[in-house]
């Protein structure tokens, strides 16, 4: 299953058992959401491309008591509607939560207008915003679940792809794959997957983030036995570098980053091919790792 | 009536009183903007709304929204006026630690429903509180004030269209029409433009306290209301009244005293 069929079932789940939850489509997702229309016509609403009125909309029913989930592209929720989340949720405290699909260049074919690789780091300027990246369909029903009720506004990203490996996540903390001496990389969201791969047998200690906001900062200080860190995040890179190096208090680290690089990727595809052009793969991850271990 | 509404006249002329006052001591504040709406937010809290000061989010209460939160002196007034905090708290206006700044805070004054400010987010928050307030089968009712120059933004038009479309008879939009855009891009007939969006739409003297009250009063006819409500920015100071120059401008000491003498 992957993680936008896992979205439409958790979501059906929760509304059979939490009468607060309503979910708001931004006409996409009809189809899918088909039983949920069907069996709770009052909180499901197909609410039209109208995003920024939406996101509004959707603070006006949390004052109310109740639970929004707003889903849509990504670059619909957090680049058209910034004032929005800024001013109607995280301003004024209000809970909700925004389930975006189409992460980075999954819409490779679509071309840049539907590619999102800046949600992230955006968001992370949103202060009180939750921001959460699963790996896998598993650990989105996981981490949904952990936090959809919070009270807080909080931003769950979907992507097409999936790590080959379903953790036992929890909300706001990071997962311990294992740990070694000679170097810290910190893998997001689906980034463990060539992580992994690139990382193999090494003696380093490999971090797993889904929540990108609220940070966790002491499981890395706690596994962090050599500061020589490479952070690989599946979106624009660079992204937890100031947590990092805060994390730090100004100890001098060894940081290296591997993301999204920060330009328009104008030709087509499949996210594979973009992948080996802008070398978001196991293998750049190896070699930048033994790099930063030899030569740092 | 004619005692009420004499009445009403003089507790308006007292409160601008105050929001000059305190613009002048603040050195900030948008009073023509305030003046504009006073009437329409008087009747509102004297005579439509359901609320209780003492307990400020009583479930049951109707809510207003003023999404032109920049006329947020004029909601001070009138919710000191109606006891949900010690009006003469306002002279401490746009202070460093006062809750009253020129926005309103809603998690700093209790009967502010919402943080407006950024224009075109308050009408969109209150088609979601209506929405709400149907979902969880809530008789309460959802007023909110927008101006015309608000109008410009394309959430207020999505807004309209949902509202409409959801069938939100719960819901009240008032605009101040006090055709402060004019000058930029005209908003040309409000009330055919909200017809044309689905919504029972009609046009009064947004100053005039008897017409204001039955716009507002009246049963909605399978549609949301929209209230057009023409207005003068500045009402009752001839030297702000429809001019540019006080949009966002606090008086000086010697300024006060001449606009005190035109109140009275």
């Amino acid at each position: 299953m992957n993680m936008r069929t896992q979205f439409v079932q958790t979501v059906e789940s929760l509304l059979g058992v939490d009468s607060r939850l309503v979910l708001l489509l931004g006409d996409i997702g009809v189809y899918g959401f088909r039983k949920a229309f069907a069996s709770f016509p009052d909180r499901v609403y197909n609410i039209g491309i109208l995003e920024q009125a939406t996101v509004s909309l959707a603070s006006g029913l949390a004052s109310t008591g109740l639970i929004p989930v707003f889903h849509t592209i990504a670059p619909f929720i957090v680049e058209r509607c910034l004032e929005q989340l800024k001013v109607d949720f995280c301003y004024q405290r209000i809970g909700g939560n925004f389930v975006s699909v189409g992460a980075s260049y999954d819409y490779a074919a679509l071309g840049c207008t539907h590619h999102c690789p800046s949600d992230i780091g955006i968001l992370q300027n949103l202060p009180g915003m939750e921001i959460v990246v699963p790996g896998t369909a598993g650990e989105f029903d996981r981490l949904f679940r952990q936090a959809y009720a919070d009270g807080h506004p909080t931003y769950f990203r979907l992507s097409e792809r999936e790590n080959p490996v379903d953790r036992s996540v929890i909300f706001g903390k990071a997962d311990v794959i294992r740990s070694g001496k000679r170097a810290t990389v910190v893998a997001v969201g689906t980034a463990l997957g060539p992580v992994l791969e690139a990382t193999g047998d090494m003696d380093v200690s490999v971090l797993y983030y889904t929540t990108v906001a609220p940070f966790d900062a002491d499981n890395l200080m706690e596994h962090c036995f050599t500061p020589k860190i490479l952070l690989v995040e599946p979106y624009y890179s660079g992204g937890l570098a100031g947590e990092i190096c805060a994390a730090f208090c100004a100890r001098p680290i060894a940081l290296d980053c591997i993301g999204v690089p920060r330009r328009f990727l104008t030709d087509y595809g499949i996210t594979e091919e973009h992948d080996e052009v802008i070398g978001f793969t196991a293998g750049m991850i190896q070699s930048r790792l033994e790099k930063l271990i030899n030569e740092s | 009536m004619q005692t009420r509404i004499a009445q009403a006249q003089f507790t308006i002329k007292r409160m601008k009183k105050t929001i000059l006052e305190a613009a002048c001591a603040s050195r900030e504040g948008h009073v023509p903007s305030a003046f504009s709406v006073m009437d329409i937010l008087w009747v509102l809290y004297d005579r439509i709304l359901s609320f209780n000061p003492s307990d400020p989010d009583w479930e049951d209460r109707d809510r207003f929204i003023l999404s032109k939160g920049h006329a947020s002196l004029g909601l001070y007034a009138v919710l000191g006026e109606k006891g949900f905090f010690p009006a003469d708290l306002l002279c401490d206006f746009g202070k460093f630690d006062s809750p009253f700044g020129g926005h309103p805070d809603h998690l700093k004054i209790p009967g502010v429903e919402a943080s407006t400010g950024s224009l075109g987010h308050g009408f969109p928050m209150s088609v979601g509180i209506a929405m709400g307030l149907k979902i969880r089968k809530k008789p309460s009712k959802i007023f909110t004030l927008i101006g015309d120059g608000e109008c410009n933004e394309g959430s207020v038009w999505e807004s309209a269209l949902l509202a409409a479309h959801h069938g939100l008879l719960n819901l009240c939009c008032i605009v101040d029409y006090n055709h402060s855009t004019d000058r930029a891009l005209s908003v040309g007939n409000l009330t055919a433009k909200f017809t044309a969006f689905g919504w029972e739409s009609r046009t009064i003297d947004g100053h005039d306290h008897d017409q204001i009250f039955d716009a507002l009063i009246q049963t909605p006819q399978g549609r949301p209301t929209a209230v057009i409500a023409e207005t003068v920015k500045g009402r009752g100071c001839k030297t702000i009244e429809n001019n540019p120059a006080w949009h966002h401008r606090s008086p000086t000491q010697t300024e006060l005293r001449s606009l005190l003498e035109e109140l009275s």
